[in-house]
């Protein structure tokens, strides 16, 4: 690979990488929700995420030309080869966290996406496009779940406003670009994060502020995601989600 | 005490019986039916809901990006189902959550093929072919029941369900033509399933409590043996086709029957772990318990914030 092409690799890689582990982490939930209906919405809305992953890894493996499949991307590289950013593995926690974690996904990915979507590299912006109509769904999905639980009980309330404590020092990382994403975007091929945050914060805070909820300026906390410095917890996700191949190496399924 | 006019509406009810059509929701019917429908349909809706546990099992640990999303759709799919068949049976006037307290009070039964640990990634394989097979023979029976809302169910659940039971095959025959290790692995998923697979028909005719009436009122179609038989006749060749050997020695062609022969099941087992003491059945209650309680601050929440909802609307049309 060139160096255009390894850049490229890396972006679809980090790209499937927050796709398959917040697939994963959304799946735990089936057989654990609060009404089987929201049993069935999680495991729609990580069933999209899966297929994003696959997509991505898909074309991932392609530009690197080594025969590798969607497989070995998956379930063949370790806790420091996972690129994907934090906020994704972080694990579900109540049923507060995790809707307030995708309502912020949900709010970045439909601006994320709409202009990935617009991408000079058509197989990136063929799977953007696909992509960001999935995210508009989960977002009209995550909002009510939001407000509900804002001004529902005081119990609802204050175990929305401690999952924002706990989600805001990841928030950051999801507008931090490296160089070598920065070439990408001068390519026309990637999108600029950076320039998305406070358009995210704007939305955020207005939104949450309807249900008198305040919610600080996202800052740059903690990252190291896309460096493959991750939390402790990916690697407990890891071994769990790649038992199989790691224990029976190299067999077809 | 019947009055002149329930003995008309018997009549009339016992005619449509006769005639092959449907009960509807609001037509007159005996007490006797509705708690039978009421108890077979709430049965067959948590045998849905716990049913997604065994296999929940492995979808964090699925081989394959491919098997994972497939297995998770399937849950997902077996969820639905319960909320039809939930939904189905409120029209006889049980709410959902009585059926969910019933179930978790034990009062009501779900399959007890779910009682079994899913140990290896083959019983994912096993299950969809042999369970979801075994319920897609009585399935197919129930589309022709004479509840209407309970036979439309069936319609759309059947659908689902023979793809289920493609991709557990899928899974099983990838394994049964992979390594040793996966063979082994097929082989032995199949041992512990095939009997509770069986037991998954219920009792023999001779012993069935409640198959009587419910055949009279065309509830079921068909008897217990009898679909039993149907499942092992179509199962026994797909056995041969995956190579594996068969589960029970004693199953051997009966040219003049036309059937296959197989040995007696363990009727101890099976009503043991119908009265609650197999591998799993404390656990999947626990789960179903656990998870229903965890989320009881949530639907509070819901309820709350309807009620405030109802309250600004009241105000503001003041």
């Amino acid at each position: 690979m060139n160096q255009q092409q390894s850049n490229l690799y890396r972006f679809l890689v980090g790209l499937g990488d927050d796709a398959v582990v917040l697939s994963h982490r959304l799946s735990e939930w089936c057989s654990n929700g609060p009404y089987l209906e929201e049993d069935i919405a999680l495991s729609n809305i990580a069933l999209d995420y899966i297929g994003r992953a696959r997509m991505f890894y898909q074309y991932a493996v392609e530009v690197e030309g080594k025969g590798r499949t969607e497989d070995d991307i998956a379930y063949l590289r370790t806790e420091r080869e996972y690129t994907n950013l934090l906020i994704h593995e972080l694990p579900i926690n109540d049923f507060a966290f995790t809707m307030v974690r995708q309502f912020f996904v949900d709010v970045f990915y439909c601006e994320y996406l709409e202009k990935l979507s617009q991408s000079n590299d058509e197989r990136i912006a063929a799977i953007a496009a696909k992509a960001v109509k999935e995210s508009r769904y989960h977002l009209k999905r995550s909002e009510p779940w939001i407000r509900q639980l804002s001004e529902g009980t005081d119990e609802s309330r204050r175990r929305i406003q401690a999952a924002l404590v706990e989600l805001e020092n990841f928030v950051g990382e999801l507008f931090i670009m490296s160089d070598w994403e920065k070439e990408l975007v001068a390519e026309g091929v990637a999108v600029d994060r950076e320039v998305l945050q406070s358009g995210w914060d704007k939305y955020v805070q207005a939104f949450l502020a309807q249900s008198e909820i305040n919610f600080p300026d996202s800052q740059l906390q903690i990252r190291g995601g896309r460096d493959g410095i991750h939390t402790e917890h990916l690697g407990h996700m890891l071994s769990e989600m790649q038992y199989m191949q790691r224990a029976y190496p190299g067999l077809q399924w | 005490m019947q009055t002149v006019d329930d003995a008309e509406q018997q009549v009339e009810f016992d005619r449509k019986i006769a005639e092959e059509q449907k009960i509807e929701p609001t037509d007159w019917m005996p007490d006797d039916y509705r708690k039978n429908l009421v108890r077979q349909m709430s049965q067959h809706a948590h045998s849905e809901v716990i049913g997604m546990q065994p296999e929940g099992n492995w979808i964090t640990r699925a081989p394959t990006l491919r098997r994972k999303a497939v297995l998770l759709a399937k849950v997902q799919d077996e969820a639905g189902h319960g909320l039809y068949l939930y939904s189905a049976t409120e029209t006889l006037g049980t709410s959902r959550s009585e059926m969910i307290e019933a179930l978790q009070t034990r009062k009501a039964k779900y399959a007890s093929i779910f009682n079994y640990p899913t140990l290896t990634w083959a019983d994912v394989g096993a299950i969809g072919w042999l369970v979801d097979g075994a319920a897609i023979v009585n399935q197919i029976s129930l589309q022709r029941t004479s509840y209407g809302p309970y036979s439309r169910a069936m319609i759309r659940i059947c659908k689902e369900e023979s793809f289920h039971q493609r991709q557990g095959y899928e899974i099983m025959y990838s394994l049964a033509k992979g390594s040793p290790e996966q063979k082994q692995m097929a082989q032995d998923a199949m041992n512990r399933f095939w009997w509770p697979s069986l037991m998954m028909f219920g009792p023999h005719d001779s012993d069935s409590a409640h198959s009587g009436r419910s055949m009279k009122w065309k509830i079921k179609r068909q008897s217990n043996d009898d679909l039993r038989q149907k499942f092992i006749d179509q199962t026994v060749p797909q056995i041969e086709v995956l190579g594996l050997e068969m589960p029970d020695p004693e199953i051997k062609w009966n040219e003049e029957r036309g059937h296959y022969d197989s040995g007696e099941i363990d009727w101890e087992e099976f009503y043991q772990v119908i009265n609650g003491s197999g591998p799993c059945n404390h656990q999947r209650l626990k789960h179903h318990i656990n998870a229903h309680e965890k989320g009881e601050w949530v639907r509070e929440a819901v309820r709350a914030y309807r009620v405030k909802q109802q309250e600004k609307s009241a105000e503001n049309a003041a």
